[in-house]
């Protein structure tokens, strides 16, 4: 017996509910972008500049102690966060110190650091070891940011002009809504929880593009199949076909893509958590918009359905109204 | 029907079995770990030990020894950015220019009168000369000892120096283009430099990158601490000569321009006032060795100066002869011997109070060379060697769980199709390791993520080709037919998805650095792997069964 994530044949009318998915999808975007802005973004070290030194000792954390032996230094702003981790030991408990960039220090001082370590061993454990100290002078900062942003600009831009080099303009229009819909809900998650972000963010974030632009294509290419052999079918409707057509795909690729981040999430470790949430979570953010999304906006603008007629630059008229004349 | 040319078929298995091939010896990562380090400390020190021998015995010499390179995050050690201050250079350029600038005017003295070079900002050198009037000729005079600019992307044609008049003053700068190359050159000559220092520390497989116009990147992997790499690299050992011009009570008095007050570590204490243009700098040095005093005993270096070097302290000892020198070594004095006769050959020694490891030392530093400009760090990280197993442990797990969680669902949803699938993603996960050994990349705890996230995306072909043949089952063309056809109508889909894909990667290669770069190579090397596993392989592993079955109905 073969497992059946779906039914062999499906016929899900995907714009039944398309007012409220959308209209979910549009407020999703609008409270992420406000979140994003009343709460802000955890910025790792690597956007901030600064220092982050990660401690590992017997001792039971207190986090307080470790305030209070840091105190007499004058670092200024100082965040302490025990980290947990199903794969550290029982006596095991490991901490990251995070230092602003101090005042003035275009380069890093090696006495800040020694200066941190040794009041932490004197006052909370002698036997503290320091598996890591990361160390981001704010000129590089600025640059990271920077680049950061013009990453994901610039893979949003190439998706843009292939897309439309290899269909429509509609559809490109479409995809890339759909991944503009992608990058800023994650970037709302990581506002409303805090999640550090960071340049392995970034990196989630351009995979979740290229995943959920994978997903979009798939369900695209069919949609031009179809488009060329049921050409009097109205759009929605053929779309509604390419995408239960595609279903059973779909749902296969993004539940073995989950399986196996699932499995980095929970055994991955803690280095690499938010890293792996924010993949994981742009898969699911990613196979929703690709169904509720991409085709929702690529049925709004509507697409040039005579095929066999030179492109007159774009739009042939909304959806469905350029199908007379076709001896198929 | 479904035919594959013989010729295809070896290339599908050839490529396979060199990619496994090269994957193969990180199964045995320790072992021939030990083999290649055995190998490289022997290339090394021409010394071979029994337990090197039986370390390099552990590993047949017959099979591919290249291993995936392990990222900073999975085997501890030190990260640091390094912005080189190429500025310095110009300053230098301009001190080693102004004797020849000093020459040539001389030759003018009846038209230009008496010169002097004043102080400037740093990069620039001004001359002041007394008769205005002869400002024409020797603009042209110092024109003259600029050369054209050598680079390949410097102005056709373009002079090194940048020389202007103004009153009486003559004012020399490097040339934009010259700026350029010099640049370039730079920090050529610094990566170099810590290439070698890194080298002679002996620590395996370290990272040298040039980043950007004026940064480098350096990664060692098992060195304790960003701070021990910075001192390893960061010790300059700039050796220069200078004319002796008298003794100092102290650091702050006064001296006239273009003198300088170092201090003597000869003494422990005392003060010379030394011409700040060196004669000979270290750059002339071509060789320097540890040795020992015959007369005396104690230990010094020696060391060697190249042609132009070599005459420019002959002709210098050779007109000075009883007149005391200075070696400095680092703005120290480390001794001012007096000249007692001209050292023509360009060989000399420093004496200066060295324990023998002092001199073996200064004299690797010296070999080594010093670094053209002083370096800022901007970013260091040190990642402790636990922290990284403790990574790679869990990378591991995690890797093995999604494997075999995605095997189970694949067989368990298309039967013998996702058996063939199942092995084709095997294979898969082999030919990354081994394009990732034959490259030499690094693989990062973000490229075990790119693994596991391929993993789960590979299969992504094989279903698009299955659910395609079950369609194609259904208009019951027979078997053959729909599994040809399957391939075929999933294709167009399956390169438009992973070109995007592809597009990503290679964004995040030219634009990301450190974590995010290792994660952009294994993505993209599995998105090519698993794009020939899922299509090439499955296809000929289907193949071979149906010749072998010649099923008359097949179930996807």
């Amino acid at each position: 017996m073969r497992l059946r994530l779906v039914p062999q044949e499906t016929n899900f009318d995907f714009f039944k509910y398309a007012r409220a998915t959308f209209g979910a999808s549009v407020v999703a975007v609008i409270a992420s972008l406000a979140i994003w802005l009343l709460v802000g973004l955890n910025f790792g070290i690597d956007f901030l500049g600064g220092t982050t030194i990660r401690t590992d000792s017997t001792v039971q954390v207190d986090v307080a102690d470790y305030r209070a032996a840091l105190e007499p230094l004058g670092l200024g702003d100082v965040v302490i966060s025990e980290v947990f981790d199903p794969n550290f030991a029982d006596d095991q408990h490991v901490v990251t110190v995070r230092i602003q960039a101090q005042e003035g220090a275009e380069a890093v001082t090696p006495e800040i650091i020694a200066a941190i370590e040794a009041a932490l061993q004197a006052s909370v454990d002698p036997a503290m070891t320091f598996p890591s100290v990361e160390s981001v002078g704010p000129k590089v900062s600025g640059e990271l940011i920077q680049t950061a942003i013009l990453a994901v600009l610039a893979s949003l831009g190439a998706i843009l002009v292939y897309i439309w080099l290899r269909f429509e303009w509609q559809f490109s229009v479409g995809a890339v809504a759909a991944l503009i819909h992608d990058v800023i809900l994650t970037i709302g998650v990581f506002s409303l929880f805090q999640i550090r972000f960071d340049l392995a963010t970034i990196a989630a974030l351009l995979t979740i593009v290229g995943y959920s632009i994978n997903d979009t294509v798939v369900i695209f290419d069919r949609l031009r199949e179809n488009l060329i052999k049921y050409k009097q079918t109205a759009l929605r409707d053929v779309m509604n076909l390419s995408a239960n057509e595609t279903l059973s795909r779909t749902l296969m690729t993004s539940g073995t893509t989950l399986i196996a981040l699932i499995a980095l999430l929970v055994l991955g470790g803690d280095v690499i958590r938010g890293f792996v949430f924010a993949i994981a979570w742009g898969v699911i953010v990613g196979t929703y918009s690709s169904i509720y999304v991409a085709k929702n906006v690529v049925l709004m603008i509507g697409v040039k359905r005579d095929w066999s007629k030179p492109s007159d630059g774009g739009a042939g008229g909304p959806g469905g109204t350029q199908f007379a004349n076709i001896d198929a | 029907m479904l035919q594959i040319p013989l010729w295809n078929r070896l290339f599908i298995v050839l490529t396979v079995l060199v990619g496994l091939s090269f994957a193969m010896p990180n199964f045995f990562y320790g072992t021939v770990e030990r083999h290649n380090d055995a190998l490289a400390e022997i290339e090394r020190t021409g010394i071979e030990t029994p337990e090197q021998t039986a370390d390099i015995a552990a590993w047949p010499s017959f099979l591919p020894a290249t291993l995936v390179n392990l990222g900073l995050d999975l085997r501890g050690g030190a990260h640091l950015l390094a912005e080189v201050r190429v500025e310095d250079v110009y300053v230098q350029r301009m001190d080693s220019l102004w004797p020849e600038v000093r020459d040539a005017l001389r030759e003018l003295r009846d038209v230009v009168g008496t010169i002097r070079r004043i102080d400037a900002e740093p990069g620039l050198m001004q001359v002041r000369i007394s008769q205005p009037e002869g400002m024409p000729s020797a603009l042209a005079a110092v024109r003259e000892l600029g050369q054209p600019v050598v680079s390949l992307t410097g102005g056709f044609g373009e002079s090194t120096l940048d020389v202007s008049g103004s009153g009486d003053i003559i004012t020399v700068r490097l040339s934009e283009a010259e700026q350029a190359a010099t640049n370039d050159r730079t920090l050529q000559q610094s990566i170099e430099i810590v290439r070698r220092r890194v080298d002679e520390a002996g620590t395996r497989e370290p990272t040298i990158q040039r980043q950007g116009a004026d940064r480098i990147l350096i990664q060692v992997p098992g060195i304790g601490s960003a701070q021990e790499l910075k001192e390893l690299i960061g010790t300059t050992a700039r050796l220069t000569f200078h004319p002796v011009v008298g003794r100092a009570s102290g650091p702050d008095e006064d001296v006239e321009s273009r003198q300088i007050i170092l201090p003597s570590i000869e003494e422990g204490e005392g003060y010379y006032i030394l011409e700040e243009t060196p004669v000979v700098s270290g750059d002339d040095l071509v060789d320097s060795q540890p040795g020992f005093d015959q007369q005396t005993g104690e230990a010094i270096v020696t060391f060697r100066f190249n042609p132009s070097g070599a005459r420019a302290f002959g002709d210098y000892t050779a007109a000075n002869i009883g007149a005391p020198f200075a070696i400095v070594l680092d703005n120290e004095v480390i001794s001012a011997p007096v000249i007692r006769s001209a050292i023509t050959g360009g060989a000399g020694q420093i004496s200066g109070n060295f324990t023998v490891e002092g001199s073996t030392e200064l004299a690797i530093l010296l070999r080594a060379g010093a670094l053209p400009a002083e370096m800022t760090f901007l970013e260091e990280r040190t990642i402790g060697p636990e922290l990284g197993a403790d990574s790679v442990q869990a990378g591991q797990t995690a890797a093995l769980i999604a494997f075999a969680a995605v095997l189970i669902f694949m067989i368990a949803s298309y039967g013998l199709f996702g058996v063939f699938a199942s092995i084709a993603l095997v294979l898969n996960v082999g030919l990354i390791f081994g394009v990732l050994s034959l490259i030499g990349a690094t693989l990062t705890l973000p490229g075990i993520a790119g693994i596991v996230l391929t993993i789960g995306m590979a299969v992504d072909a094989n279903v698009l080709v299955f659910e395609r043949i079950r369609e194609e089952l259904k208009t019951a063309k027979g078997p053959a037919r729909a599994i040809e056809l399957g391939y075929e109508r999933a294709l167009s889909a399956i390169i438009d998805a992973n070109i995007t894909t592809f597009i990503i990667a290679t964004i995040l290669f030219v634009l990301g650095s450190g974590p995010v770069r290792g994660f952009s190579v294994t993505l993209g090397i599995g998105i090519a792997t698993s794009v020939f596993t899922a299509i090439y392989v499955t296809r000929l592993l289907l193949v071979f069964w149906f010749e072998r079955r010649r099923p008359k109905t097949i179930e996807v």
